[in-house]
């Protein structure tokens, strides 16, 4: 059995204050943490590739609430697979020979991912070279059997939704593959990042996934401040917490009407939507924008909350108390709509494990993780959490654990409120003088979002790699789908709102 | 649920008066209607959403759009879920390499007189993501593009703003036409 203990594992409360320890493995010991991986040892919290020819993974360690950053030279271009023995690394491999040109040696699916042969070059990050004009179109997986049918979805979808390509393959109503096709979206994120000054990267950052926009700035300010080794305001602290729970709110609160709305029941939507208008317009107030956008940045926040503001988050959250718990009752006594969602689209325990996916997801088939409560940061270390979990893994299951955070957050914002001291909410990032590396991991509505953030001396971005909870989130969708029908599918996809922004990058 | 259904016969009703569309956009808009439109379409427009690109922030807002503040269908005004039954495209994002076919696609299966806004910040010219090799440019970089709204992302009442000036437009083209 491999040994993980020499590897350098830094517990929360230190990763986020100083810069990442990244221990440099060969490829048997590269080789033994993926068997790790697949053995459930330890969990893979991202796979990454940096420009030069070097494969990165992050590993959690969830029972001793430590990380890792493990890195491993590609010698000729390659490094051992890890997705060949742990599915939850194979999109990641995928897009890291896309953008770099790295190949994972051994893989099983070595099908392009977000490449769609569009860009006129290959791997544009790494060796860029252009592309055949002849390239093949993209081999969907092979069907076989009686009487299937297969039903090609997207990319453009019906709703006002992001694009993506879903391909269903059907006996009679029953659905008996889906197969995803992503990477419409891709805006070529990591490049743009790569040589950019900090501010200019949290301007980006905050712009990969627009209903996390607080999430991922958060992640990012994380990252640089532990590689600048920065002392954050702790007035700071709070407000970027009002926010992160603010968006949180106004996401979950969209989502539990929206799925019911993909059941036909309207009315679920018309209440949760008034609800979800009236968290944008109080945090319009607190923090000047809709969805907070720009307001979380390395070493602290842009803009202070004032008395008016305050008021209106208090009042924003009395309300929700007022008229939450009837919404959730008309959700829980109509018999119709509890028909389409429970027993519906479930995902097994083993899988969330196995994929170690994050947020409601993993929380409805028991996976008990939550970035805020194991591996801790400011400032949920001084408030009361209780992280709900369920382990039916249903449809039913997923809004209810939204259900629960909506209330979650009331209390956490209210406990913010009342704990808010008063100071500065902005330190000077500064220069780091010399390379550095950081990392960052925040809560965000989906789950856990990660960043590994390289600087260079003068505080240029070397590389910013940034990862959305949907990767691990996505796959699980395809499972979740099989045995039910077509009909249910809007019903499954909209339990998990996973992010193509945030996933194509 | 019937506790519901009264409070929404006897509660005044939270949709809130229109707002007056911005002099620019008429302005913009001025050029591209004919007299004929209102007479074809009558006051309903029908609108098919593509997001080329997106962080998804438009999105949001565009939905918002039917909830009970904004009510977009007391104008006319309605998202339809194909381009075959669409007047007006509405494109958000910076067009990618990799979506532009599909937007593309999506504008021809449109029926004329057909009309094209950009919705947000990078539609207009990619916005912060403009310098990538993933990225095609602004909305105008595929399809005509007829109106522009700016804004990372536009609230509803921007939004709201430049589709009731598009109307406007139409009725002005048919008093003077």
């Amino acid at each position: 059995m491999t040994d993980l203990s020499d590897l350098a594992w830094t517990r929360s409360r230190h990763f986020r204050s100083a810069p990442i320890a990244t221990t440099t493995v060969d490829a048997t010991r590269w080789i033994g943490l993926t068997s790790a991986l697949a053995a459930g040892r330890v969990t893979l919290l991202s796979l990454w590739a940096e420009a030069g020819g070097a494969a990165l993974m992050a590993l959690l360690d969830a029972p001793a609430h430590r990380v890792a950053v493990v890195r491993i030279e590609a010698h000729g271009g390659g490094f051992p697979s890890v997705g060949a023995h742990h599915a939850a690394a194979q999109r990641l491999e995928r897009a890291m020979t896309d953008l770099y040109g790295l190949t994972p040696r051994g893989a099983i699916d070595t099908r392009p991912w977000l490449d769609h042969g569009r860009w006129g070059i290959a791997h544009p990050l790494g060796d860029a070279a252009a592309v055949p004009s002849d390239r093949p179109p993209y081999p969907f997986l092979p069907v076989q059997g009686e009487s299937l049918h297969v039903v090609p979805v997207g990319p453009v979808h019906a709703g006002i939704i992001e694009p993506g390509h879903f391909r269903f393959t059907a006996q009679g109503e029953t659905v008996v593959r889906l197969e995803e096709r992503l990477g419409y979206v891709h805006k070529g994120i990591d490049g743009l990042m790569a040589g950019a000054e900090l501010a200019r990267g949290a301007e980006i950052a905050g712009r990969i996934s627009g209903d996390s926009t607080v999430a991922y700035a958060w992640a990012f300010a994380q990252a640089a401040e532990a590689a600048l080794s920065l002392t954050v305001p702790e007035r700071a602290f709070g407000l970027r917490g009002l926010m992160a729970e603010l968006e949180r709110l106004a996401n979950h609160l969209g989502d539990i009407g929206g799925i019911c709305n993909d059941a036909a029941f309207a009315m679920m939507l018309a209440q949760t939507s008034i609800l979800r208008e009236t968290v944008l317009r109080a945090a319009k107030t607190a923090f000047g924008h809709r969805f907070m956008r720009d307001r979380i940045v390395p070493g602290g926040v842009s803009g202070d909350l004032d008395a008016q503001g305050e008021a209106a988050i208090r009042s924003l959250i009395q309300e929700i108390r007022d008229r939450f718990p009837a919404i959730v009752d008309l959700y829980d006594a109509t018999a119709s709509i509890l028909d389409r969602t429970v027993s519906t689209g479930r995902v097994s325990a083993d899988l969330v494990q196995a994929f170690g996916a994050g947020g409601y997801v993993g929380r409805a088939s028991g996976r008990n993780f939550d970035t805020r409560r194991d591996l801790r940061y400011a400032p949920y270390d001084m408030l009361r959490l209780d992280v709900p979990v369920r382990v039916e893994g249903d449809v039913n299951a997923r809004i209810w654990l939204r259900i629960r955070e909506v209330e979650q957050c009331c209390s956490l914002i209210t406990q913010m409120l009342n704990a808010l001291s008063q100071g500065p909410v902005f330190a000077d990032p500064g220069f780091p003088g010399a390379p550095r590396e950081g990392l960052g991991l925040v809560e965000g509505f989906r789950g856990d979002v990660l960043c590994w953030l390289a600087l260079d001396a003068e505080g240029r971005i070397r590389r910013c790699h940034m990862r959305d909870p949907s990767w691990f989130q996505w796959p699980l969708l395809e499972a979740a789908i099989e045995g039910n029908i077509i009909a249910d599918f809007p019903l499954c996809n909209k339990s998990f709102n996973c992010s193509y922004s945030g996933h194509d990058l | 649920m019937r506790r519901f259904l009264i409070q929404g016969l006897v509660r005044r009703p939270l949709t809130e008066s229109a707002p007056q569309p911005e002099a620019a956009s008429r302005h913009e808009l001025a050029e591209t209607l004919a007299g004929v439109v209102r007479a074809k379409l009558g006051r309903s427009l029908s609108i098919r959403h593509v997001d080329a690109g997106s962080c998804n922030g438009c999105e949001l807002e565009l939905q918002a759009l039917s909830n009970p503040f904004y009510d977009l269908e007391r104008f006319g005004l309605h998202f339809v879920a194909s381009p075959r039954h669409a007047d007006v495209l509405t494109v958000t994002g910076p067009v990618t390499h990799n979506m532009a076919e599909a937007l593309r696609r999506t504008y021809d299966a449109m029926p004329e007189p057909k009309w094209v806004i950009a919705i947000g910040d990078c539609a207009k010219d990619g916005g912060c993501f403009a310098a990538s090799y993933a990225v095609a440019g602004g909305v105008a970089a595929i399809v005509p593009v007829d109106l522009h709204i700016p804004g990372c992302p536009p609230d509803p009442t921007a939004l709201l703003k430049g589709l009731l000036a598009l109307l406007e437009q139409m009725d002005t083209a048919v008093r003077s036409g």
